[in-house]
């Protein structure tokens, strides 16, 4: 495979796509085909032949477009109309409109509000307009060129250089920065090194990851491929959640396609550079996200993590030097290469460079998946791209980064999102999650269902996680139901802090940071819970009324404190 | 190495996808997660016998094995009902009223979950965010993610599992 190879391609399937003067796309991703857009698509494919338009018009199956909320969407190209809420009885309404050229009012969603308009996209600039199933769509969008051109006219230290430059960081949380983690692997001595792709994706609340995996499959084997070359890995695998079944799907498809194209195992592009990449699939533990405790699962072992140092680029899978990173991550490799590395770091602000894509999710009138410049404030992407709270209800909080994140309270929503700033009010920029809160969620509530959370999912190997997390969760059930003291909210904090500094793993280091940010910007919450006995936003059900006695001792007490 | 041949417990056709996939992976013990899976998804749930046979398959000492699969939250030791409903209580979904239809569907089937109905015909999980937030709440039926749910019709798609006719089901979905 050559670069002219690679452009036959493209100009054959543009030549393909160009015999239908119009396109019709249906999003098969999870969320639309849970609204039944496979029964969308069959009435749009049925109607046409009814019509006899088959030869003007064809019905394709397209990725994620983000407004997953209102699904199923369907696209019209070249026109680029987006039909929302589209059921299967609207598919005559919208073949006429392919002839009168008229636009469907009543399902048209407008693109120029800012949900799309304030959104900038890298990752997902693919997404809903390319065929994930065909690998010759991406590349008629101009993919596997960052592979091709790399192997036959870029040396490994160049394309690790390019990544160094944009100053890309990890997406899966910790924001490491790729660049250094890849020539930390490229260094290693070894007869073999791997590449993992992390595609566990367990904080709850975030897709960004199995969008990305379904809508664009592609994206990420290159990602892969381009990693592999960097650092001199001949193996990949991608770790998969279960719960992901269309994911697994068409990535396993992918791999096959871009085998037989030559894109994948031995010497690739007549290079000697031969990689090989296959699909592990998680089984519903969130620790496997965890490098160490995810590379212990791709051995067959119960997916406990481990100490670090020696760490994964050193000592990994089998031993052998391995690089892990984030599907986001690897799927930001491919147009920083095509594009350069300078291209990259211009976007974005401070020491976070690029875009981030967020799962905008909980009480906000747009849910959905988004993509936005580092740097954008969390109001811009509350009010302006999330179109704000429904319902008339007021704004209490907004929590990124899952159980090891915090609540971000209304005072802060001109922060800008950056690694930095988000960590300096006690939260993390974390994989993507990103919940709206209103006046109806109750924040001991919410810091008590993350310890839940934490404490199910604590693997057991050390003792401050497992001993600590269930303690925190009993003291929080406690106040929850107004049966605590002050005496345990100061025993609370201890454990906090006790846990955050003698944990093993990131899981219980991070478990207590939702009480932490909770008691920081809503104590009175807390406080109201203890003594008055009272939630205010009348979630947690007390099991004993109030008594006054009760109340004034207390108050004296946390006077005295 | 010799491949070995191990004959299956019985001459359950579905043991075949699961040597399948353990001389797929070289009969490795790295093959342990992914031979499981293949059982789980063959048999439904993975009972003693199956336990055994992977673990001399592949060489790997049963208590491994059942660590292994009493670690993930994945795998299921109890045989299912003849349907499953899977409740997302993943933090979009508990925001938006997930507790409240995991509580009617508990008191209506007098079942918590991992539990299966008496009846044996709804067995009810619970999950940690099935990735489908933008739905939220959601709710898994045999594998369909159905969202946007309130406990109504939460409990209406149930109730026509349980009825049985196929309007019903039709008409829950609508
Ligand atoms: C408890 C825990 C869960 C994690 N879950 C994930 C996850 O679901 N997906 C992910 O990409 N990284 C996860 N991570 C981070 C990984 O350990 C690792 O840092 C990351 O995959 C590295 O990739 P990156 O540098 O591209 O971000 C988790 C870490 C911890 C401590
Ligand atoms: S929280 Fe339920 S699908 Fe994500």
């Amino acid at each position: 495979m050559l670069l002219d190879d690679l452009h036959g391609i493209a100009k054959r399937e543009r030549a393909e796509q160009a015999r239908h003067e119009q396109h019709i796309v249906v999003c098969t991703g999870t969320a639309c085909a849970s609204a039944r857009s496979a029964e969308v698509q069959a009435a749009l494919e049925g109607g046409i032949k009814v019509r006899g338009l088959e030869k003007r018009c064809a019905v394709t199956p397209g990725g994620c477009r983000g407004l997953c909320a209102a699904g199923p969407l369907v696209t019209v190209q070249p026109q680029g109309t987006l039909y929302q809420g589209v059921h299967p009885e609207d598919a005559e309404a919208i073949i006429e409109s392919l002839e009168t050229g008229a636009v469907v009012e009543r399902l048209h969603c407008h693109t120029d509000t800012p949900f799309f308009t304030r959104q900038q996209k890298v990752v997902l600039e693919q997404s809903g307009l390319l065929n994930p199933d065909r690998v010759e769509d991406y590349i008629a969008h101009g993919g596997y060129e960052a592979l091709v051109h790399a192997l036959t006219e870029m040396t490994p230290a160049q394309v690790l250089e390019e990544v160094v430059r944009s100053g890309l960081r990890g997406r899966g949380g910790g924001g490491y920065p790729t660049g250094l983690k890849w020539s930390t692997v490229a260094k290693a001595i070894s007869d073999q090194k791997y590449v993992i792709c992390n595609g566990d994706e367990g904080d709850p609340g975030a897709f960004m990851d199995r969008s990305v995996m379904e809508s664009n499959p592609h994206r990420v084997l290159e990602g892969m491929l381009l990693a592999g070359y960097a650092v001199g890995a001949s193996v990949g695998f991608i770790y998969v959640r279960a719960e992901y079944p269309l994911a697994v799907k068409r990535l396993e498809a992918a791999i096959k396609q871009a085998k037989k194209l030559g894109l994948l195992g031995a010497n690739i592009c007549n290079t000697p550079f031969s990689f090989e990449i296959e699909i592990r699939l998680g089984a519903g533990a969130f620790v496997c996200g965890e490098e160490t405790a995810l590379i212990a699962s791709i051995e067959g072992e119960r997916g406990q993590p481990r100490p670090r140092p020696p760490y994964p680029a050193e000592s990994g899978l089998w031993g052998k030097p391995t690089l892990i990173n984030n599907v986001e991550t690897l799927a930001n490799v491919p147009p920083i290469l095509q594009r350069g590395g300078d291209w990259y770091a211009r976007i974005g602000m401070d020491k976070s460079k690029g875009t981030k894509v967020f799962a905008l999710t909980g009480r906000i009138v747009h849910t959905g998946l988004i993509e936005v410049p580092m740097g954008i404030t969390l109001r811009e992407i509350v009010y302006e791209i999330g179109g704000g709270i429904p319902d008339g209800k007021q704004f209490k909080a907004v929590q990124t980064g899952g159980p090891s994140g915090g609540c971000i309270p209304a005072d802060q929503l001109d922060l800008p999102v950056t690694y930095e700033s988000l960590a300096s009010v006690g939260s993390i920029m974390g994989s993507g999650g990103m919940i709206v809160m209103d006046e109806t969620s109750c924040m001991v509530d919410v810091a008590k269902y993350f310890m839940e959370f934490s404490m199910a999912e604590s693997c057991g190997k050390c003792v401050p996680c497992r001993v600590g997390t269930a303690q925190m969760y009993q003291l929080l059930d406690r106040i929850s139901k107004g049966e605590a003291t002050l005496d345990d909210l100061a025993l609370l904090e201890d454990l906090c802090d006790m846990v955050k500094h003698t944990s093993l793993c990131g899981l219980g280091q991070s478990a207590p940071n939702p009480v932490i940010s909770t008691l920081k910007y809503f104590r009175d919450e807390y406080l109201a819970h203890i003594v008055e006995r009272r939630c205010p936003a009348g979630v947690c059900k007390m099991s004993s009324p109030a008594h006054n006695g009760h109340v004034s001792e207390l108050a004296h007490k946390e006077g005295v404190r | 190495m010799q491949p070995k041949k191990l004959t299956p417990p019985n001459d359950d056709k579905r043991w075949r996808l699961v040597g399948a996939t353990m001389r797929k992976h070289g009969f490795l013990p790295s093959a342990l997660i992914e031979t499981l899976h293949t059982v789980q998804e063959a048999f439904g749930y993975l009972d003693d016998q199956s336990l055994r046979w992977v673990a001399l398959n592949l060489r790997v000492p049963l208590s491994r094995v059942y660590g292994v699969a009493t670690f993930y939250n994945y795998f299921t030791l109890k045989p299912q009902g003849e349907h499953t409903c899977v409740v997302c209580l993943g933090t979009a979904c508990y925001i938006k009223g997930a507790p409240d239809i995991l509580e009617a569907i508990q008191a209506q089937e007098d079942i918590k979950p991992g539990e299966t109905s008496a009846d044996k015909k709804v067995s009810l999980l619970i999950a940690r965010c099935i990735g489908a937030c933008g739905l939220a709440p959601a709710v898994v039926y045999d594998g369909e993610v159905v969202g946007k749910l309130g406990p109504e019709q939460a409990l209406a798609r149930i109730n026509a599992w349980r009825a049985n006719k196929a309007e019903e089901v039709a008409h829950a979905a609508g």
